[in-house]
Order: structure tokens, then C-alpha cells, then sequence
């Protein structure tokens, strides 16, 4: 890793030490003392973190987090493609999730693709007899209309806990009933602090249901590789598995983004994994390795320096005709990545972005704006653990801000204080700041364009910051009367 | 063998390709149709959203009214996320962030922390507290924590904490919105009632209505008739902010000695029976003056009894400018019936906007062919079947309570139609029946400003007709044979 130590102009650590306290002073005492802990300035040379995370929610602040439900449904289970995903408890939950994270899907919709809402619309009845009886009916009629779906998972909501419901015994008698796997997901959104225990309990179910339920027929070679913790979102994907292959592997299962239950079931067969949201799927890469011998890589997609660095890193692990070809792709696009810096960077050279993103967007894109010639001056996670945050230390500039489970008013003021010249964030977020006259990208969902990953997102992604940053609609805000 | 199941390892396999075209035609047919409506216990796609969702919209309705979630905080990011993307506008709220020990304990820690922290960092005049699954199931008692945090001294006394009960496995999101507006409205005017006091003012209860443009287009009509009023709760401005660089949590809303004064109100006239009917019926026993409850004013018979009712209650005369108003609506009706005569419709979502899309429809000779509401009542069902009977037009309409988008899709592939009107989520069925889909309806996530468009009153009736008939034009333009393709149309 790279020890050169970034510096911005104007911010020290005393400088954004202040700025924290400041906010700190408008919250009651008790609330103060437990947001201390997650706000602080970066020690970049430390590579390791600097703020708390992965604790509760203080209380009536403005949260950005969501739920165990939010990151099994909408991040784990929800963007594989062939099977039905159940949210069972009331409508609500599965509503709001319904096609929001912009995990796109190839197939037929209804038929062997299903980007649909299933949910068992729990009733007060339900919730004083229980719901088991209508999951197992709804499990057959599933089934029968949708006769070409993979598997069945069955996302429990809060209430399903609750009054304690037996889905797993349900979803094992189904599961032989009707031949097809049917997977019981405990994910209860009041089940730990954030989406992160929900990716976790995702993962744990894969490896008890899903895992090496699948062989795939053909021999396997030494090329094959599985692609973990990329959701395709606006398409990521259809960017990132081709890469890999031009550089000489064979992908032989996406999780999840655009994912099939089978292929997934087969990923014991590969022989790397390379992961690239951490954050959601690192215990699945634990599991493989321990269970099977299976290495894993962590690489990063976001803007050409990570993605040549990465592909590096990948190569080392093989023989010289991947390298070979590592080095072909690399002298392919490189020229086409500094035409779009080229492009792009006399335009956005020296303005500031403040992050504040989900698992692996607040250190994976700060390079790639780094590459536009941006600099990061604040970053923090919805929902990270100690481990995101070491990474992160060395990746961003010394003394800049930190800030873990932010509440919408530690964000504000920093924006007051060290105006930046862009937002990367949340659907949540984005009106507050464009009121502030700030230009605004949804990070977690690309603001409905994409893909952002490899070499056919950064195109993309320059593009789009240029359009958010450069926007003379901005210059319209200031009556001139 | 590592999976639980007991299952045995199988090859990973592709599904032919000779089935996958098979199962895809055969989701069309009349046979699926039948298999999908005996459906007993899984819904699919439905079109509507649980209680706190409408119970954090009418909390906003309110000048600086903080809608507070008791409960999970990922419910509050999900209702919160829900409105910024159909507003593409802030929607600050919070939660007490109950997890396990909740669960165990109960949520009064998390609710007493929570409004200790809310009041102090974001500076509400009320905070609207509503539930969401988790303290409903475990019984927890707002009354109780409530008057509890305040003796504590977590909030002063003097703020308006008004509380309702939204279950979500219960009613929908309209439900939420009557429970919300109910408890807000029984709080602010508690001991406001002053016998022989007279505000001179109409409250008018605009329900659940994600659409700015209605509420003050409704605004707009009270204006004309001089009639002074307020509204219960007004979205408008705080869903419909300017952007001028400065950001404010609470940019409007209906002001909080207005809300309370209403109890003293000359006359209440609640839009839509369906999504205030607690607080209406409350409000009949409790408010003085004049009252009414119509259906929302969507086409021209609807927004005619609408102004008669007004002048009724208030005894002014219905303005000339609404009257020419009218009469420019209608001269459209008359010069565009020819491109939606005859062409049927699909219609789907909350009752009161369904019984006004369907008198609109079958006033310009367009046929309601398929009418659905995925949560609504055996009256709700009765109800539409008497408009639908009440026009030849309707003869051939069918009213489906209780059924989803998923029955809907196989409406639309079995008996076709020309066009369908629901939110954004229609949009999959409308791409397979190769219709368009007219968002009139809540949530739209895809298209911009359409929540800014009313679709009430006589502007609302010209509005919907310039969307419906100029989508058909341009669907002949792009798809006509080239010898077909004309300058005029």
C-alpha cells in the first residue's frame, strides 16, 4: 500500500476535531456522549480506524440506516434472478423494497426472472394464530405459478419473530413437498443495528441451504473463478464479468446481482473468489475458504487506477498467460480512461466530495474521484464494522472527517463547514443537500444511471459527476432580485 | 452434504429455451388466469403500503410537526425513502430505533431517549408519534410512555405529542393517514372548543393525496369563492419547497393554532370518504358548524357538486371564473372525446381516487373495463359497481377488491385494453399488455413533476385529458404504417 500521506489545504486534525465538537454541543448529554465515539478526524498512516461503529442507533436522530430485513431482501436474496423471495409478515416491508436498489435482472419477467413483490400480507389474524399455515399454502401457490423458479426464499418481517413462527420447519417440509429448495431467512428487521446483520444471516443461510447443492457438469479449470458481492446495480455487473473474462477468467457465478440459484449452489467448485462488496459478503468468503480451500481476493472496480491495480493483484495469483492478458486489457483501456480524464478533469480538478454511503462506496470510489482529480474531504458508513473502517484510513486524506451512522445533522453542519462541491449519498439525503444549492449523485443506486464498475462504468461515472458538479442549474438558485 | 435440506446434489442446469417460451405464453392465457385468481394466501405485487407510511404523511401536513416512528428504525428509512422518491423532496423524520432489547423490555427507553434527542436536535412545535409492527405486537402503551416522558422532563410540557396506533398488518396506508390526522386533530384542539366562537373558516380534509398540485388547486378553488379556510393537513408547500439555498425541515404545513381553531369552524367538508372516515366521524361529534363528506372532485360531475356543495355550506355563489373554467374543460372534453371514446381502461389504487378516475372515465365515453383495489371493503366494491351501472359505458367494467397487480396482468393479457391509470409499479403489467400506463396515483418513482399536476377540479379534468389523449396521438405517430403517418390528427 501506498504510505504517501494525502493532505488537504485547510484541514487539520484540530480543525475537524472542532468541527465535530461544535455538533456534538446540540445534543443532550447522554445522546452527545454516544455520538463522541463515532465522529473523528483520519489518521491515514495509522491504517486503522478511527471512530466506533457497528453499535446502536442513538434514538431520535435522523438516522439513514435501515434494517436485517433491508439487507437480506434487498441486498443478499433479492437480486437473484430465478427464484421467488418471500417477504413474509406484513405488506409494508416488501413494498418499500420493491425494485428500489436498481439491482437489474436479465430473463422473463413472471417466468423465469422475478423482480416482483411476493409477500404473504400478514393480517391481525395471522399475527394471534400464527402465519405458518398461510406460508405453507403460499408456498405451493408459488410453485404452481411459477413453475420455473429455482427456489423459493422466505424473508421473515419483524412480527414473524416476534410471535414466534416456526418458518424454518414450514420451509422444510415445503422444500420436499414441492422439490425445489426453499430457504427460511430469520431476518427480522429489529434483529441487530443495521442492514449489516441481515447480510450476515443471508450469508449463513447460502452456506446451509444453498451451498454445494450444485455441481456444475462440465470439468473444473484452473481459470474459474466466482464473482462475489457485486449486485448489478444499473447494470455493474454486465461491466465487471465481462472484464474478468477478456482478462482470461471464467465467471462462474455472480453474487448475487443478475445471480442463478444453481450457479451460486456450484461456487464450492471455483478456485478464487473475488469479492468486491466486502462488507456484505466476506463471511461467505470465510466459509468457502475454511470449508473448502478456496482463496479469496478483495479488489475494488471504481475509476482506472483501482481497476489496474486490482487486476495486478488478481494476475499475481495466476500464470503468465493471465498476466499476459492482464497487461493486454490494461493497454487496451488505459488510453480510453485518460481520454475521459482528459476530458473531464480540467473541469472538475480541486472540488471537494463528502461520502456518506452504505458497505464499501465511502473508501472503493474515493480513488476514482481522485482520478477526476476530486478530493475527499469527509466519509463515513450507514452500516460498516471496525474492519471497513481500517480500510478506509488509508484510502482517505489525513485529518479529514470521519463520521460512522451519521445523523442528518452531524452531515449538515459538516457541509456548512467544509462546503463541498458535491454529495455522494443517499436517496434520503440528496433533497436536503440540493436545497443547500449542493449538486448531488445517489451513491448506493447511481441516481438511476450506470453501471459505475470497470471499465465501462467509469465513462459513466465521470459523466455523471461532471453533469451533477457542472450543472448551470445550480447558477439559477440566487435570485438576481 | 452441507445443506440442510436433506436434498441431493444435482448438476446446475439451464431451463430450455422451448420451455421458457412455453411457461411465458402460457402466463398469458385464460387457463393461468383462473389458476392465479384461486390464489388463497400469496400476494403478488399488490398496490398499497402499510399504516405508518400515510400516518408520516399526515404528520407532515402539520407546521413544524417532526413525524416520530416508535419502532424499527429501518420502517422509518423505508417510509422516509418512500416520499423523497415520489416528491424527489426531504421527508426528515425519525425513529426510537427499537431492536431486541425492545422486544424484551419493552420500547419505553427508546422513546423517552428518542424524544429527548428529537426535540433538542431538530427543534419540532410537535411531534407525531406513530407505530410501526414491532410495538404493536408487543403491546407497548403510547399513553402511558407518553405522559410518563413528560413528567420526566424529556419534553416540555406545553408540546403537542399526538399519538396514533398504525399497525401495518392491519388496513393500509390510508388507515395510517386517518389515524395520524385523528390524533393530531383531537390533540391541538383539546379544550380549544369556545361556545359561541365562529372562525368564519372551512376545514377541508383533502385525505390521502400525494399530489401538491390537488391541494392547491383545492386552495386555489376556496380562494376564488373568497371562502376563507384551512386545510387538514396541508402537504403542499412542505412537499413542494423552493430551492433558493437554504434548507428547512419544516417548509409549510398547516400552522398549529389554525389546526387547533378548526374545532370552531364555520363549516368541515372532508374530499373522499375513504381515507378520513375516523376523523370524520370524530370530527362529526366533536367540531361545530356545518359539515360534509363528498367524493373527491376528479372530473366535471364530481367538481360540480364539489362548488354546489361549497356554495351550500357557505351560502356564496359559485364564482364565474370557475363557471368559464368549467366550460373550457368541458370545450376540451367535446374537442378530444374522439381519442378516448370507447377506449377501455384498467384502473388500480386507493379507493377515493379509483371512484373518481372511474366517473371521469365513463363521463368522456372511455369504458373502465378492469377496476381494482388491492385493499379495500365490500362497500368499496358495491360502491363502484353503482358507478360503473350508473353509464352505459360501464357495462362491461368489473370491480376486483382485494386483488393485486398480479391478477391485474392477467386481466390485461386475457380481456385487453387500451391504456392503464395506477402509480409506477403498474408499469410491468402496462409493458407486457403494450399499453400506456397514465401515473394518476401514489407512488411515481419514474417520471418527474407529475405530483405537481392536479388531477382535481376542472383543471384536473384538463389536465387528465391532455395526458390521455395526446399519449394515444403520439402511440398512433410511432407505430402507424407510413402511409398512414399524417401531418393532422
Amino acid at each position: 500500500m501506498s504510505t504517501e500521506i494525502k493532505t488537504v489545504e485547510g484541514i487539520t486534525k484540530e480543525s475537524t476535531q472542532a468541527m465535530i465538537d461544535e455538533v456534538l454541543e446540540l445534543y443532550p448529554e447522554k445522546g452527545k456522549k454516544k455520538r463522541a465515539a463515532h465522529l473523528a478526524p483520519n489518521d491515514q498512516a495509522s491504517g486503522s480506524a478511527c471512530v466506533k461503529s457497528n453499535k446502536k442507533t442513538v434514538p431520535g436522530v435522523m438516522s439513514a440506516r435501515g434494517c436485517a430485513y433491508a439487507g437480506a431482501k434487498g441486498v443478499v436474496w433479492g437480486p437473484i434472478r430465478d427464484m421467488v423471495h418471500v417477504s413474509h409478515g406484513p405488506v409494508g416491508c416488501g413494498w418499500y423494497s420493491w425494485g428500489t436498489r436498481r439491482n437489474l435482472m436479465s430473463g422473463i419477467t413472471g417466468v423465469n426472472s422475478f423482480p416482483m413483490q411476493f409477500t404473504s400480507d400478514f393480517q391481525e389474524k395471522d399475527v394471534v394464530y400464527g402465519g405458518d399455515k398461510k406460508l405453507a399454502t403460499l408456498l405451493k401457490e408459488a410453485k404452481d405459478l411459477f413453475p420455473l423458479a429455482k427456489g423459493i426464499s422466505v424473508l421473515s418481517e419483524c412480527p414473524v419473530g416476534l410471535i414466534g413462527d416456526d418458518i424454518n420447519q414450514v420451509a422444510k417440509v415445503a422444500a420436499k413437498e414441492l422439490d425445489i429448495p426453499v430457504i427460511p431467512c430469520n431476518c427480522e428487521g429489529f434483529r441487530g443495528v443495521s442492514q449489516s446483520l441481515g447480510h450476515h444471516i443471508s450469508n449463513d443461510t447460502i452456506r446451509d441451504y444453498i451451498i454445494e447443492t450444485r455441481e456444475f457438469p462440465e470439468p473444473i479449470g484452473p481459470y474459474d473463478i466466482a464473482l462475489i458481492g457485486e449486485y448489478n446495480i444499473g447494470g455493474d455487473a454486465w461491466s465487471t464479468k465481462p472484464l474478468l473474462e477478456e482478462c482470461g477468467f471464467n465467471v462462474k457465478a455472480v453474487w448475487t446481482g443478475d445471480g442463478e440459484m444453481d450457479r451460486i449452489a456450484a461456487t464450492h467448485q471455483v478456485k478464487l473468489n473475488v469479492i468486491h462488496c466486502y462488507r456484505s459478503m466476506n463471511y461467505m468468503c470465510k466459509v468457502m475458504e475454511e470449508k473448502y480451500g478456496i482463496p479469496w481476493i478483495e479488489l475494488n472496480f471504481f475509476g482506472p487506477t483501482k481497476i489496474r491495480e486490482s487486476l495486478r493483484k488478481l494476475a499475481e495469483l495466476f500464470d503468465d498467460s493471465i498476466k499476459e492478458k492482464v497487461e493486454a486489457v490494461i493497454a487496451k483501456y488505459d488510453p480510453q480512461m485518460q481520454a475521459i480524464i482528459e476530458e473531464y478533469k480540467p473541469r472538475l480538478d480541486g472540488k471537494k466530495v463528502m461520502l456518506y454511503v452504505g458497505g464499501l462506496r465511502p473508501r472503493h470510489t474515493i480513488n476514482a474521484y481522485e482520478d477526476l482529480g476530486m478530493t475527499c474531504v469527509g466519509s463515513g458508513y450507514e452500516f460498516a464494522h471496525t474492519d471497513d473502517y481500517d480500510r478506509t484510513a488509508s484510502e482517505m486524506p489525513d485529518a479529514t472527517v470521519v463520521y460512522d451512522d451519521a445523523s442528518e445533522i452531524e452531515m449538515e453542519h459538516f457541509a456548512h463547514i467544509l462546503k463541498p462541491d458535491l454529495i455522494g449519498s443517499g436517496i434520503k439525503e440528496k433533497y436536503l443537500f440540493q436545497k443547500m444549492a449542493i449538486p448531488f449523485r445517489q451513491m448506493h443506486s447511481w441516481d438511476y444511471s450506470g453501471p459505475y464498475h470497470g471499465y465501462k462504468g467509469f465513462p459513466i461515472f465521470a459523466r455523471d459527476i461532471d453533469m451533477a458538479v457542472n450543472s448551470p442549474t445550480w447558477k439559477l438558485v440566487d435570485a438576481p432580485f | 452434504m452441507a445443506n440442510n435440506l436433506g436434498l441431493k446434489v444435482k448438476p446446475v442446469t439451464e431451463t430450455p429455451v422451448a420451455e421458457v417460451e412455453r411457461v411465458a405464453a402460457w402466463i398469458n392465457t385464460e387457463e393461468y388466469k383462473e389458476k392465479n385468481f384461486a390464489r388463497q394466501a400469496l400476494v403478488i405485487n399488490p398496490a398499497h403500503a402499510c399504516q405508518p407510511l400515510g400516518a408520516e404523511l399526515a404528520a407532515h401536513g402539520f407546521e413544524g410537526s417532526l413525524p416520530f416512528v416508535h419502532g424499527s428504525q429501518g420502517c422509518a428509512s423505508y417510509y422516509r425513502s418512500t416520499l423523497n422518491r415520489h416528491f424527489r423532496e426531504p421527508a426528515p423524520a425519525v425513529s426510537d430505533a427499537m431492536t431486541e432489547d425492545g422486544a424484551v423490555f419493552g420500547g419505553q427507553n427508546n422513546l423517552h431517549e428518542g424524544l429527548e434527542n428529537a426535540y433538542k436536535l431538530y427543534k419540532p412545535k410537535m411531534i407525531s408519534v406513530f407505530t410501526s409492527c414491532m410495538p404493536e405486537i408487543i403491546g407497548d402503551d403510547l399513553t402511558a410512555f407518553i405522559k410518563n416522558a413528560r413528567m420526566k422532563g424529556f419534553v416540555p410540557e406545553g408540546l403537542p405529542i399526538p399519538y396514533a396506533n398504525t399497525p401495518s398488518f392491519n388496513g393500509s396506508h390510508i388507515h395510517g393517514y386517518d389515524a395520524m390526522l385523528l390524533a393530531i386533530l383531537q390533540t391541538l384542539t383539546a379544550g380549544k372548543k369556545v361556545e359561541g366562537r365562529c372562525t368564519g373558516k372551512l376545514n377541508l380534509l383533502p385525505g390521502f393525496d400525494a399530489n401538491t398540485g390537488n391541494i392547491r388547486e383545492y386552495k386555489r378553488i376556496l380562494e376564488a369563492f373568497g371562502i376563507p379556510y384551512t386545510v387538514l393537513a396541508d402537504i403542499s408547500e412542505v412537499f413542494d419547497s423552493p430551492n433558493d439555498g437554504t434548507y428547512r425541515p419544516y417548509p409549510g404545513g398547516t400552522k398549529l393554532e389554525d389546526a387547533a381553531d378548526s374545532i370552531n369552524g364555520k363549516v368541515t367538508l372532508a374530499l373522499g370518504t375513504y381515507s378520513t372516515a375516523k376523523t370524520y366521524a370524530w370530527i362529526k361529534d366533536n367540531y361545530s358548524g356545518k359539515l360534509a363528506s363528498i367524493p373527491m372532485p376528479f372530473g366535471i360531475a364530481k367538481t360540480d357538486a364539489f362548488l354546489m356543495k361549497l356554495s351550500e355550506l357557505t351560502g356564496k355563489p359559485i364564482p364565474a371564473s370557475l363557471k368559464e373554467e368549467r366550460g373550457r374543460a368541458v370545450d376540451l372534453m367535446t374537442d378530444a372525446h374522439q381519442y378516448i371514446h370507447g377506449k377501455k381502461f384498467a384502473v388500480y389504487g386507493d379507493p377515493d381516487y379509483l371512484l373518481g378516475l372511474v366517473s371521469f372515465l365513463l363521463e368522456v365515453g372511455a369504458k373502465p373495463t378492469h377496476v381494482l383495489c388491492s385493499k379495500g371493503t365490500k362497500k368499496l366494491e358495491k360502491e363502484l359497481q353503482a358507478l360503473l351501472d350508473s353509464s352505459p359505458f360501464g357495462k362491461e367494467g368489473k370491480v376486483y377488491v382485494n386483488k393485486d397487480l398480479w391478477h391485474l396482468r392477467s386481466l390485461v393479457m386475457t380481456e385487453p385494453v387500451d391504456a392503464i391509470i395506477g402509480d409506477t409499479h403498474g408499469k410491468f403489467a402496462a409493458r407486457d399488455a403494450k399499453v400506456p400506463l397514465f401515473r394518476f396515483g401514489f407512488p411515481i418513482f419514474d417520471r418527474v413533476n407529475l405530483h405537481r399536476e392536479p388531477l382535481i377540479g376542472y383543471q384536473g379534468v384538463m389536465n387528465m385529458m391532455s395526458t390521455i389523449c395526446n399519449k394515444f396521438i403520439d402511440v398512433i405517430d410511432e407505430t402507424c404504417e407510413e402511409r398512414q403517418f399524417e401531418m393532422m390528427r
